[in-house]
């Protein structure tokens, strides 16, 4: 599994938030995606009930997944495909591996999955001598200067053009000083020219799925570069490396949710490719791979069926919540400090590494509600992390200085007689020391507060003693 | 408008105690000029968002049953803060078992408390004020009375009504100023990368003043505006709405 760090969260955002390169590219990630998607809910009346019926299918399919998952593996096995369950990370490792030994795979390609960044898939291929190559630019980018993603959909949304310029230039070798770089279908070219032998190199393809519809067995992917495709169709093997809540009952659930994905991603009204694909290739197909494998990957998902986390697993990775989330935009995908980032990672993140590991990403929002406000499934995002806020309170792991302030602040709550006496005379207290200026510029343990701004005056005497006053006066 | 005075409970807020009463006065000034009849309950501290948050779900249900005592007797009741509203409306039902005795009285809490600008237009039906101000004023949507309970034309309405004032839209008024309760003392650098976007936009409009709905938002902007030395006024909406504003502005001195 790739390695956490999401329990620095406070010191990678630090250092984002001091990366000049990374605050600029991070001001284009509101400017591309906001209005797009605005744009595309305001030209499709029935945006909101197709979220309504999205989450319905989703609810549905979960409160039912172990039936939907048998359905799905009896079809694909009826359309001569493999389905290989693997509880951890590991044990998909494992099975992608033992298909790539007995293939005596030297090279796979690979269409951009986040799950395989949550097994540490490259890693593990690159150990066994094989060589993976990822084929979604933004991917192949990242993959050049050995990062991970910083965005579900726009992995390479935190480097400028010149970043990619530079890495473009130290890995094609053979790349003539003169060749122009400058814009960025010159690049996309570029990678073009080099991933085509790539893709007739390779021994196997390897997708994620964006769909597995129990109905047919089929699996689907939806991208923008046709990418996925040429992964899936030319090396011999096909493999499908998917998560247990991926499935959802039928293709007609599957046209339903496919019209809220693209529109809360991209702002687009469909992807430019939406690929399904079942089984390996029959006999009167043109092209496809002879063999089919799908990696079915729980690794902690169906300990969180029937909790009251479940509703993140409707989750379709959109990345609609961060491309509208305050936070993100603040300190980007990487300071999150693990594969998830933004308001799904802060929530799905805890529950497959652990509260102890992820738990100051749930408590990094404000609680704006933004997330919730966009999601095309209707996850209640604030919800779930406070949730996860809980769990960390019954578990003693928030800060001491937190309990304690909070424990008082609550004891003075209970009690409005003591209350009113001590808060009068800590405002008096306040007034006086902000000596007329009617603000503080530093205030005994606000440094929180005070580090970046004042903190204003009370007025004086409280609401509810001068309302006392006018009562009695 | 109801034929009989309601009773009004207000639900002060602890920012608005503690830092700016000037507010509960303009609420309470704007509730009677509605027709209401006011009082404030003597049991009130806080709604306890701050244990809420944090994930302290004893304390917080604690707290709420003291506010549902206090306030269960009114016809209504009413904070100058959509996040307090918020809070007893979308929330404090959640914190009581389904069906439990306690579930419904939280319910019936949260059916009847409102935030002050939204209750005056959408309950009270009131659709002007008495006010004046002479002055192009900026107007920041405070998240959750925003998202949880749809303020967003009923301050609008109100303020095109004030005599002498001007209102230039903020750009991203919907994003939120980096508050956050306590998050703004416990990511304080996060919190101020989104102070700095928000002034900036503040800036763009070239309004002298700044207004929203919510104390803890105000506090955190005009924080961020006086420590800048920004000249931008900073206030409650109440208290123009009400034509109060003889307090100075939030972080100004006498």
């Amino acid at each position: 599994m790739v390695q956490s760090t999401a329990h620095s969260f406070k010191d990678n955002a630090r250092e984002a938030l001091g990366d000049a390169q990374l605050q600029r590219a991070l001001s284009n990630v509101p400017k591309g995606f906001i209005d797009k998607r605005a744009k595309a809910r305001d030209g499709l009346p029935e945006f909101d009930a197709l979220r309504d019926a999205g989450r319905d299918i989703k609810n549905h399919t979960l409160a039912h997944l172990d039936l939907y998952l048998e359905t799905y593996e009896r079809k694909v096995a009826e359309s001569g495909g493999v389905v290989h369950w693997a509880r951890t990370a590991e044990e998909a490792r494992n099975a992608i591996l033992d298909i790539c030994r007995e293939r005596g795979a030297r090279t796979v390609t690979k269409g951009k999955s986040m799950v395989s960044e949550e097994i540490g898939l490259n890693d593990a291929l690159e150990a066994a001598d094989i060589e993976p190559v990822e084929t979604d630019l933004g991917e192949y980018i990242i993959q050049l200067r050995h990062e991970t993603p910083s965005h579900i959909i726009a992995p390479a949304v935190h480097l400028s053009k010149d970043q990619v310029e530079e890495s473009f230039r130290e890995a094609h070798t053979e790349l003539p000083a003169d060749r122009d770089l400058t814009e960025p279908v010159s690049l996309l070219h570029e990678a073009r020219q080099i991933l085509r032998q790539k893709y007739l190199d390779a021994d196997i393809g390897i997708t994620g799925a964006n769909f597995l519809i129990a109905e047919t067995g089929t699996s689907i992917i939806v991208t923008n570069e046709g990418n996925g495709d040429l992964t899936q169709t030319l090396p011999k093997v096909h493999i499908v490396l998917a998560t247990i809540e991926k499935v959802v009952p039928t293709l007609e659930d599957v046209s339903t949710i496919l019209r809220i994905l693209a529109r809360s991603a991209t702002g687009q009204e469909f992807s430019s490719y939406t690929t399904f694909s079942t089984g390996p290739r029959r006999a009167d197909d043109p092209d496809g791979p002879e063999e089919y494998h799908v990696i079915l990957l729980d690794n902690g998902r169906a300990d969180v069926l029937g909790t009251e986390f479940q509703e993140m697993l409707r989750c379709i990775r959109c990345g609609a919540c961060l491309n509208h989330c305050p936070i993100y935009h603040a300190v980007g995908g990487h300071a999150y400090g693990w594969v998830y980032s933004g308001p799904i990672g802060a929530v799905l993140d805890p529950a497959l590494i652990g509260v102890e590991e992820a738990g100051s990403l749930p408590n990094a929002s404000t609680f704006c509600g933004r997330c919730e406000e966009v999601c095309p499934m209707r996850i209640p995002l604030p919800k779930m992390m406070r949730h996860w806020r809980e769990r960390e309170f019954e578990k003693h792991l928030s800060p001491a200085s937190v309990r304690t302030g909070l424990g008082l602040w609550a004891f003075m709550a209970r009690r409005p007689g003591l209350y009113r006496a001590a808060t009068r005379l800590a405002m008096g207290a306040l007034k006086a020391l902000s000596g007329g200026r009617g603000r503080l510029s530093s205030v005994p343990l606000a440094g929180g507060w005070t580090r970046y701004r004042d903190l204003p005056a009370p007025q004086g005497k409280t609401f509810q003693a001068l309302w006392r006053e006018r009562q009695h006066g | 408008m109801p034929s009989e005075r309601p009773r009004v409970a207000l639900f002060v807020t602890c920012l608005v105690d503690l830092f700016r009463p000037s507010v509960g006065f303009a609420a309470v000034k704007l509730l009677e000029q509605a027709g209401c009849t006011v009082e404030v309950p003597d049991a009130q501290t806080c709604c306890g968002q701050p244990a809420y948050n944090s994930g302290d779900r004893k304390d917080t249900a604690s707290i709420a049953r003291q506010v549902i005592r206090a306030f269960a007797s009114y016809d209504y009741v009413v904070a100058p803060s959509g996040s307090c509203a918020g809070m007893i409306r979308k929330h404090y039902p959640t914190l009581f078992a389904e069906g439990s005795a306690e579930r419904a009285q939280a319910e019936a809490l949260a059916g009847k408390t409102h935030e002050l600008v939204s209750f005056l237009v959408d309950v009270m039906g009131v659709s002007g004020v008495e006010a004046e101000y002479d002055g192009t004023v900026t107007y920041h949507d405070s998240c959750s009375g925003l998202r949880e309970l749809g303020v967003k034309a009923q301050p609008r309405r109100l303020l095109a009504k004030v005599d002498g004032l001007t209102l230039a839209e903020l750009p991203d008024a919907e994003v939120c100023c980096g508050f956050g309760g306590t998050f703004c003392v416990k990511y304080p650098d996060i919190s101020n990368n989104m102070l700095e976007k928000k002034l900036a936009n503040i800036a763009s409009t070239g309004a002298d003043t700044l207004l929203a709905g919510d104390l803890g938002c105000l506090m955190n902007m005009a924080g961020k505006l006086k420590r800048e030395g920004s000249a931008v006024k900073v206030r409650h909406v109440a208290e123009v709405l009400a034509g109060e504003t003889s307090q100075p502005p939030i972080g100004e001195g006498d």
